[in-house]
């Protein structure tokens, strides 16, 4: 038997330090699936008084269940309540279908919320871990979803995504009352923060590898211009303001370089700007449209929409210098892709008669997946573990974030309340 | 919504797509020509004004009404809308774009903003580079028609700023547009 402490608390939760929670997104699921993996989360007990602030089973439940591969087994089919590892039965698990199990409790402790909790293979009848982590007192969800990156990697054994933040662009009002925020929010959308507020467009927010800044387009000066913005501090500066265009900025994996797209010589060109010096590198040389550059894990490839076919089209090209090889055919258009972790396949926006949808390209065999079937799908970003991909895409005309898990199976929206969302960012672990 | 109205929207989404499906094009032989024939008229008619004016026939231009004021006058229109995914000015917005470059060429002063616009359609990245190739083609067109480099700011905001909010062709043909926003009159 084995037991585990896990201390991050010290590896600080990021507090936002800027604006009031802003328009909570709500999440619905509308589409789910058959043959994932039955799990059953007891409602982790409180012992303290009062209640608990955040029903933690409840958040982990749900996370699992958007994951795509997990079925959380409803609670009034639970079968008995045990707080601690010791009331186990394997057998009256298995009996309501139960292949995992997942039982907790909270204890108050000072300033922080301790959260014991522990994972059974009920199917082996045996105990996979037992944990307990220090939270915040006001950082219960977060440290939910903590709880659901250690079940999630108990059970699969690849690491969960459900701690990392999603960055993305609020629009709210129309005409000259239109206003555009850059937010932050939980990975289930929880707990929305606002960042930057402006009267003008905000586009193409994008994480730096440490998840520390952001880089997105502001057009506060009438132009798009690329600013990269501490989540911290909210300290800020501008990285590219040249003639023309500057746009699409995405960190290289090493965070020391961005490629961006730039047209200071007349016509959008992928560039890779040195962050250090400033220095820039022309990458792509065409009279075509060039942009939305994405780069492989080992960054040693990016990857980038062009029309210099006549219709867009997503190309790679190996750094420092190749040739432009095209690699999407089907469709008839292709743009902003999206890498998997894993660097294996491309999930990008696919044109075609019934509109916008996203497509999975696996770059071994080079074999196309239709992942979605809305008319407006865009901006597709994957999870850090590469378990889903969350979008944009609209709800009656009104702009809501999708997500999709890698299989393609589970369908889920996160609306705002009110207003517009877009262009979603999912940060790293 | 009822999935016969869902596949009856699909279906005529798929049309209005093909329809605007054609390859894309430079300016035509006739494009060209038409445009220098109207460049050359346009220089004529300067010509005659500057001959009257020489005369002691031209009127003090600030007691007149500023023509950018002026609801009859071609400089009343300020918008160039495009089809689907192309930057070709069609033929019927050039005599406009005309009166704009030979009031801007009469009043060196002058600045304007060309701004261009997409649809939804598209990647909003490519769209943002899409609505900076069609101010640049309407640049082109201004060039040649006598307005200096020095008087054309193109900026571009993609699908950022859409003047119709609603999934229909009617609503994505106005967005598909480059707005002309003088920054200096005269």
């Amino acid at each position: 038997m084995k037991r585990r402490t896990l201390q991050f608390w010290l590896l600080g939760f990021l507090l936002l330090a800027v604006g009031p929670a802003s328009a909570v997104l709500e999440v619905t699921v509308t589409e789910g699936v058959t043959g994932a993996i039955p799990v059953a989360v007891t409602p982790f007990a409180w012992e303290g008084p009062g209640s608990a602030s955040e029903d933690v089973g409840q958040i982990v439940g749900a996370n699992l269940v958007r994951s795509g591969l997990f079925d959380v087994i409803a609670r009034e089919r639970l079968p008995q309540a045990p707080d601690g590892p010791d009331g186990f039965l394997a057998e009256r698990w298995a009996a309501v279908g139960a292949e995992y199990l997942v039982i907790g409790r909270m204890r108050p402790d000072e300033d922080r919320v301790l959260i014991e909790f522990h994972v059974f293979d009920v199917l082996a009848n045996q105990r996979l871990g037992g944990f307990r982590i220090p939270v915040p007192v006001d950082m219960l969800r977060r440290g939910a979803h903590r709880v659901s990156d250690i079940v999630y990697e108990q059970i699969t054994g690849d690491k969960g995504a459900f701690s990392a933040r999603i960055a993305y662009v609020g629009v709210t009002g129309q005409g000259d009352e239109r206003r555009f925020t850059l937010e932050v929010a939980d990975s289930d959308g929880a707990n929305p923060r606002t960042l930057f507020r402006s009267n003008q467009p905000l586009m193409s927010p994008e994480w730096d590898p440490d998840g520390r800044d952001l880089v997105y387009v502001s057009f506060e000066n009438r132009r798009s211009e690329v600013f990269r913005h501490n989540v911290e501090t909210g300290a800020r500066s501008r990285l590219a303001g040249f003639s023309g265009i500057n746009s699409a900025p995405t960190w290289s994996p090493d965070g020391k370089r961005l490629a961006l797209s730039l047209s200071r010589d007349g016509t959008p060109n992928i560039y890779v700007m040195d962050l250090e010096t400033g220095g820039l590198t022309q990458i792509t040389r065409s009279n075509s449209i060039d942009t939305e550059p994405a780069w492989s894990p080992d960054g040693d490839v990016l990857y980038f929409t062009s029309d210099r076919a006549g219709s867009p089209q997503i190309y790679q090209i190996r750094l420092p210098a190749g040739t432009a090889q095209r690699l999407t055919f089907e469709g008839s258009s292709a743009g902003a892709a999206a890498v998997s972790p894993d660097g294996k396949s491309l999930v990008y926006v696919q044109g075609g008669e019934g509109g916008l949808r996203l497509a999975r390209l696996d770059l071994e065999t080079r074999r196309v997946t239709l992942l979605t079937r809305g008319r407006y799908d865009k901006s597709p970003s994957f999870a850090p573990n590469g378990s889903m991909i969350i979008y944009s895409t609209t709800d009656r005309g009104r702009g809501i974030l999708g997500s999709v898990s890698r299989d393609g199976r589970v369908h889920q929206r996160l609306a705002a309340r009110s207003g517009e969302v877009r262009e979603p960012a999912w940060s790293p672990l | 919504m009822n999935t016969a109205i869902r596949w009856g929207l699909v279906l005529l989404m798929a049309g209005l797509l093909a329809a605007c499906a054609q390859p894309k094009r430079d300016l035509t032989e006739a494009e060209r020509q038409a445009m220098e024939v109207a460049a050359a008229e346009a220089e004529a008619a300067e010509r005659a004004r500057r001959d009257a004016e020489a005369r002691g026939l031209g009127v003090d231009r600030d007691l007149r009404a500023d023509p950018l004021d002026d609801p009859q006058s071609p400089l009343a229109e300020r918008l160039v809308y495009f089809d689907f995914d192309r930057d070709t000015v069609r033929p019927e917005f050039i005599p406009m774009l005309e009166a704009h470059s030979r009031y801007l060429s009469q009043n060196p002063g002058a600045r304007l903003r060309l701004e261009g616009h997409t649809d939804e359609r598209g990647t909003r990245e490519y769209n943002l580079a899409l609505g900076e190739r069609r101010a640049q083609a309407v640049r082109r067109i201004m060039n040649l028609n006598g307005a200096r480099d020095s008087q054309l700011d193109v900026v571009s905001y993609g699908e950022e700023m859409p003047v119709a909010f609603t999934q229909t062709e009617e609503s994505w043909a106005r967005n598909r547009r480059v707005e002309l926003v003088y920054d200096v009159r005269r």
